[in-house]
């Protein structure tokens, strides 16, 4: 079992034995074996009393992708990945490209921005439940100085996911300018400096050097801004709870109030499956495609 | 050159003058609703509707005061602080004891352990979220702090040990060896030597898993039942459940529940931010 032959063998087996066994006992007990077990009772009709007994095979899956609500709720997980992208990933890079210079205010303006993001996501949600308020909001108050009714955004299926998206964005954008600051201040800028003195604008610096030097960082921005789209939960809670019409649930939130409020066991494994899926197998194509150059 | 130079000089500006402008333009983006909050606890309901952007015309003390003198406050924040403190202490003993066996003993079967272990980075606690409970329930946690901490603890393993395993393969190895052939046991070189020295990381370490156990939300909502062990975020949103129109009060408790965080973050922000972006850098 030890591959080393030296007198401390023994203290080193004791150590194994006494250092390991904690957290690989919480880890398989509370991590591993939930996973396996969503696997297994995925296959029964079980509301959780006594033990699983009614076998229903693949049904729940079926179920699952019968369901519309379900449909809606992945298209929302990949819309909040289109707006990761298209928009909180632009304005997090243009803000860390200014404020990761030092210059009188820019410690202050990052710490201002990266605060959203150590706040819980459930009071995040409920302070933009305020902003969003029809009657005493700070949308209506904008609307009301333009003489104009305003309309109640978290109200509408047609409008309630876009509130959401850019709660999303003010929440998250400050991670990816701080992942994007740290990359820039540990960059070589002996290389931003030839170019400048061979006569490069710095236009042609930013799209020729800079950009291609946080390459890795800005993959690994997007990984996490998946990621996190994959497992959004508190946000929706407090600011829609799925609704109207089921229009504004993640996949979790649907977990949630498909699986988990109403106790159907099996129902709620399979979409928990589901999304392990998707997750295990982003995470290793996203690592074998995208990142195995840099390492 | 004289016309190029105040050509360059004046473009400069330009660009500097829109920079600022960006700049200003999210500052308000970010701040306006956080200060409306906070400001919108002093203010009457009534003036919150007129004004809910200014400063208050009359500031409502008392808002806050019934809040900080009621027993519910409170009660919620030491709910949190118990849960969080153990979720951190339990993380921190687990995962460094683990990290020091993969960073300096070999074994047959460390590196397939350790990516088993790896494999907790791949997907979040809501996936299994019923099997949880189910597991909770049958170990008879339920309504329990522990029925939260447990499964929180196992959530953060992964990540922390990656995490302090890279740091403790940079101790010099030479001092365990050293350490060893002088008759120290395991133990007491990860007591004495291998703890003090990685203080900075084991801070890092603690503030991330307690920023993550402080807002948690899934994870008690689902094995909490009575409101005696309901921490802040469970509790903040009964409470807004109950004033559901009162948003002048609502946005107090908001307020209120908000300061800790703001607190440790103002104290311990190189290791919130360094914790919370560490993801970034590969173990």
């Amino acid at each position: 079992m030890l591959m080393t032959r030296k007198p401390y063998d023994a203290g080193k087996l004791t150590a194994l034995l006494l250092f390991l066994p904690p957290a690989l006992l919480l880890f398989t007990l509370f991590v591993v074996m939930p996973i396996g077990e969503a696997a297994w009772y995925s296959g029964f009709n079980w509301n959780g009393f006594g033990t699983p007994k009614n076998w229903i095979g693949w049904d729940n899956y079926r179920f699952v992708f019968d369901n519309k609500a379900f449909g809606t709720a992945f298209k929302n997980n990949l819309l909040i990945i289109v707006v990761s992208l298209l928009v909180q990933l632009p304005l997090a890079l243009s803000l860390a490209l200014i404020l990761a210079r030092a210059f009188k205010g820019a410690v202050m303006l990052r710490m201002l921005f990266f605060m959203p993001y150590i706040l819980a996501e459930i009071a995040t949600g409920l302070i933009f439940s305020f902003v969003y308020d029809g009657d005493f909001g700070l949308l209506a108050a904008i609307y009301r100085q333009f003489g104009a009714q305003a309309p109640h955004l978290l109200a509408s299926p047609d409008t309630s996911m876009l509130a959401i998206l850019l709660v999303i964005v003010w929440k998250y954008f400050g991670f990816h300018m701080m992942l994007f600051i740290a990359a820039l201040q540990g960059m070589d800028k002996n290389l931003v400096e030839a170019a400048r003195v061979d006569g490069a604008n710095r236009w042609q610096i930013l799209r020729h050097i800079i950009i291609p030097l946080l390459r890795p960082t800005i993959k690994l921005s997007i990984f996490f801004a998946i990621v996190g789209s994959l497992q959004l939960f508190d946000l929706i809670m407090p600011l829609t709870r799925g609704g109207p019409a089921d229009s504004s649930h993640t996949m979790v939130s649907f977990l949630y109030n498909f699986g988990v409020m109403r106790m159907r066991v099996g129902f709620g494994s399979a979409v928990g499956v589901i999304l392990f899926v998707i997750c295990v197998t982003f995470a290793f194509s996203y690592k074998k495609w995208f990142m195995r150059d840099e390492d | 050159m004289k016309t190029e130079e105040a050509f360059s000089e004046s473009g400069l500006d330009w660009a500097a003058f829109l920079k600022a402008l960006y700049l200003l333009g999210v500052v308000l983006f970010v701040a306006t609703p956080l200060v409306a909050t906070v400001l919108g606890g002093f203010k009457s309901l009534g003036e919150l509707r007129t004004n809910p952007f200014g400063l208050p015309q009359v500031w409502e003390w008392s808002n806050y005061a019934d809040i900080l003198l009621s027993r519910r406050y409170w009660q919620l924040l030491q709910n949190s602080m118990i849960i969080s403190t153990f979720t951190v202490i339990l993380t921190l003993i687990t995962a460094s004891m683990a990290a020091f066996v993969f960073a300096h003993i070999s074994f047959f079967g460390r590196s397939m352990l350790l990516n088993y272990i790896t494999m907790g980075l791949l997907f979040p606690a809501a996936t299994a979220i019923l099997p949880l409970f189910i597991k909770v329930r049958d170990l008879g946690l339920l309504d329990h702090y522990l029925g939260v901490i447990l499964p929180q603890v196992a959530f953060s393993l992964a990540m922390s040990i990656l995490l302090l395993r890279r740091f403790f393969k940079e101790l010099p190895e030479e001092l365990l060896e050293a350490a060893l052939v002088d008759g120290c046991s395991y133990f007491n070189f990860f007591r004495y030597v291998t703890l003090p020295l990685s203080r900075p990381i084991l801070a890092t370490v603690g503030t991330i898993t307690f920023v993550h156990s402080w807002n948690a939300y899934l994870v008690p909502l689902v094995m909490l039942n009575s409101d005696k062990q309901y921490p802040w975020p469970m509790g903040i949103m009964i409470y807004q459940g109950e004033f559901s129109a009162e948003w002048h009060l609502i946005l107090a408790f908001i307020t209120l529940t908000l300061l800790p965080t703001i607190i440790l973050f103002l104290f311990a922000q190189k290791h919130i931010v360094a914790g919370l972006t560490s993801g970034a850098v590969k173990g």
